[in-house]
């Protein structure tokens, strides 16, 4: 996975809480078995007039004009600035994919919903968890002001508004390291296979129908 | 040394390892794979050369994409098809047991697991897909994983994680008739609000708990998810030690005794202390329907809609100006106004027998309003759809006007052909009401399946009770 350290971009906000998981993609785009390709689905309902269906060519379809994401300068967004429990609903991790591959990598919101902000970490994306009145504050900012940046930097924890103002996020170690060194999480916890086959001869014999085949 | 809770004893037996960042490798001893969310995952395990670490603990089935209508001649949609076509393949390259969309034990995943008896107490069950929460009935710890996460159980049978808040929430006290498990789920969203969960484990408690029947045990468990929590659970007591008996993957013998000695010290120490503990009378709950596009949107059956502009909250001033306008209603219609299209009774919410035998006895010797498109009943599986039959159920059923289908996700979320037209109006059992969730432009009421049942025969909601 591609490591995360700093990152600086566009803003885009979508002033809305709870948006969901069927609203970020759209059932009908998890029937592909691919990770990739998401991207022109992001937000569809939103962001497209007619139905999309999987395998389509969307440029060819009528795009909603007031949706946020197909304005300029925020169609080249990276940032994406969102109201309280953004991501909730389903576990589809095909959401983060969209996400990224429309281009985003650093997400704002007052909250994020528990398996969607986890998903993030696996998938080089940075969900950051500001207070409301912070996130309320950049909304009006960024409204005043389209194009407006910010820069994130994820060792020192911090968010950097254009006027020099910084904001100081929280985040937990673990992610944290695994999101800067780009690192396998599966290939780390083999390292501890010795631990997992001891846990299991353990449980076996306290807990044996745990085993049936 | 001080009582624990039941989430606590359950993380306890399965920390392989803590880091020491505070997270713990867990280990997690059920893993429940379906068509929409692992293809991704066993892909990862192929180009990484990595094998399954326990193929035994895995079960897999498709229960999203398959049709409800006549299956023999296959999935006609060729996406849909591709998509259970890889399930099928990859559970035959790893060796991991699946039950096929023609076996009669196929369902929704989260029904089928507890009904083979393949989820059992005191285990650490997941699935991708948010509502393994359902399985936290049986005295598990159950929760929703991302494909990642699914790749990573598959080759590791661990899971990283890091230790939830506790939250206990008690609902003592008698309800009134008419008033189901769903009713008690969609009141306690709509008390602690959609997010009202997040950070916590959930264990639901007091008298109004402990005397529901294993299903509607998993209706409230289901529906943590939309109350913000990964995962929420009952204490285990000899109503899920009658229900697992005798079922296919269960214990037998000398390890039954064994395991029931165990299953029996799955519950919260009396002096165990939760984060957050909320009190819920279950004498006022009412027959609960959702009017709007959030699971927390819920009101009484004799409430209205509510109006916005009363609204002193900016953000749910607009969130419910925006959720009336995409839901097609006015401000104050009383909710026994709402006229519907269409009827859903399935999804792994309220799908398990007791929840048609609940709705069918609504119908029975009635027909549906001459207003109703469409009213379907999709049994959460092959083995209750047997039941029902058994039971003359879906005779029932069929005279009043319903459909009766195959088992399937069907039109909880409309992967398959099960799905509303823009603009209209469904009562639906199922657990989520958000935007274009059962088909573009659709416009979803949560309800129990006994308030489905009198909505269909009405044509608009009415109380239950006064049927
Ligand atoms: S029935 Fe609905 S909620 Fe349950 S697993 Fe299927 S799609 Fe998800």
């Amino acid at each position: 996975m591609e490591p995360f350290r700093q990152h600086k971009g566009i803003v885009a906000p979508l002033e809305r809480a709870n948006v969901d998981t069927d609203a970020i993609i759209p059932k009908q785009f998890l029937k592909s078995i691919k990770r990739t390709g998401f991207g022109d689905n992001l937000f569809d309902e939103m962001r497209y007039l007619d139905h999309g269906e999987p395998g389509q060519d969307c440029s060819q379809r009528p795009k909603n004009p007031d949706f946020v994401l197909n304005r300029e300068p925020y169609c080249n967004a990276t940032v994406l600035l969102a109201g309280r429990n953004f991501g909730c609903g389903s576990s589809r991790e095909h959401a983060p994919w969209a996400l990224k591959d429309f281009g985003f990598r650093v997400l704002i919101a007052p909250s994020f919903a528990d398996i969607f902000y986890n998903n993030c970490f696996k998938n080089g994306l940075l969900p950051v968890v500001l207070p409301e009145e912070t996130v309320e504050r950049l909304f009006r900012a960024v409204e005043a002001e389209p194009g407006y940046q910010l820069a994130v930097d994820l060792p020192a924890q911090t968010v950097t508004t254009p006027s020099g103002e910084v904001l100081a996020f929280d985040i937990d170690g673990f992610r944290k390291h695994m999101l800067e060194q780009g690192l396998d999480e599966i290939g780390l916890t083999l390292q501890h296979a010795d631990a997992i086959r001891a846990y299991e001869e353990r449980r076996r014999r306290e807990a044996p129908w745990l085993f049936r085949a | 040394m001080a009582g624990r809770t039941l989430y606590e004893k359950l993380w306890d037996d399965h920390v392989v390892r803590d880091n020491e960042d505070g997270t713990s490798l867990l280990y997690i001893d059920r893993q429940l794979v379906h068509e929409v969310t692992s293809p991704q995952a066993f892909e990862g395990l192929r180009l990484a050369g990595r094998q399954p670490w326990r193929t035994d603990a895995n079960l897999a089935v498709a229960d999203h994409n398959v049709p409800t209508t006549d299956r023999r001649g296959g999935i006609a949609d060729p996406v849909s098809r591709l998509q259970v076509d890889t399930l099928d393949d990859n559970c035959r390259t790893y060796g991991i047991t699946e039950f096929g969309m023609n076996d009669p034990r196929q369902g929704i995943v989260h029904v089928i697991g507890p009904e083979q008896g393949a989820t059992l107490p005191g285990m650490t069950i997941v699935c991708g897909d948010s509502h393994t929460s359902t399985q936290g009935a049986m005295g598990a710890m159950a929760f929703g994983i991302g494909t990642s996460e699914v790749e990573h159980a598959l080759a590791t049978q661990t899971l990283v994680q890091q230790k939830s808040k506790t939250m206990l929430i008690s609902v003592d006290g008698e309800p009134g008739p008419g008033v189901t498990a769903k009713d008690i789920i969609l009141h306690i969203i709509g008390t602690i609000g959609t997010a009202g969960g997040t950070g916590y484990a959930i264990e639901y408690g007091g008298s109004a708990v402990r005397n529901l029947s294993m299903e509607g045990r998993m209706t409230i468990c289901n529906m943590s998810i939309e109350a913000g929590a990964r995962c929420g659970m009952i204490a285990v007591d000899d109503t899920t030690i009658d229900y697992i008996a005798n079922r296919p993957f269960a214990p037998t013998g000398e390890q039954w005794e064994q395991a029931v000695a165990y299953w029996k010290t799955l519950h919260s120490d009396p002096d165990a202390a939760f984060d957050r503990v909320v009190h819920i009378d279950a004498a006022t709950i009412q027959p609960q329907v959702s009017w709007g596009t959030s699971p927390e949107m819920v009101v009484p059956i004799h409430g209205s809609v509510p109006n916005p502009f009363k609204e002193t909250d900016e953000a749910r001033r607009t969130a419910y100006a925006r959720a009336l306008e995409y839901m097609g209603l006015e401000p104050e219609t009383p909710m026994t106004d709402i006229w519907l299209d269409k009827i859903f009774i399935g999804s792994c919410t309220n799908a398990r027998i007791s929840d048609l035998r609940e709705a069918a006895r609504v119908v029975e010797g009635r027909r549906i309003a001459d207003n109703i498109k469409l009213a379907m009943v999709v049994p959460g599986s092959g083995l209750v759809k047997k039941q029902a039959e058994d039971e003359g159920l879906d005779r029932v059923f069929k005279e009043a006007g319903f459909e009766w289908r195959e088992a399937g996700c069907s039109m909880c979320l409309g992967m398959n052909p099960d799905q509303l037209s823009p603009g209209e109006r469904c009562a639906s059992t199922s657990n989520r009401n958000f935007e274009g969730r059962q088909g573009q432009g659709g416009r979803t009421h949560l309800v129990s399946p006994a308030m489905a049942a009198a909505a269909a025969v009405a044509g608009h909601f009415v109380d239950v009770r006064e049927f």
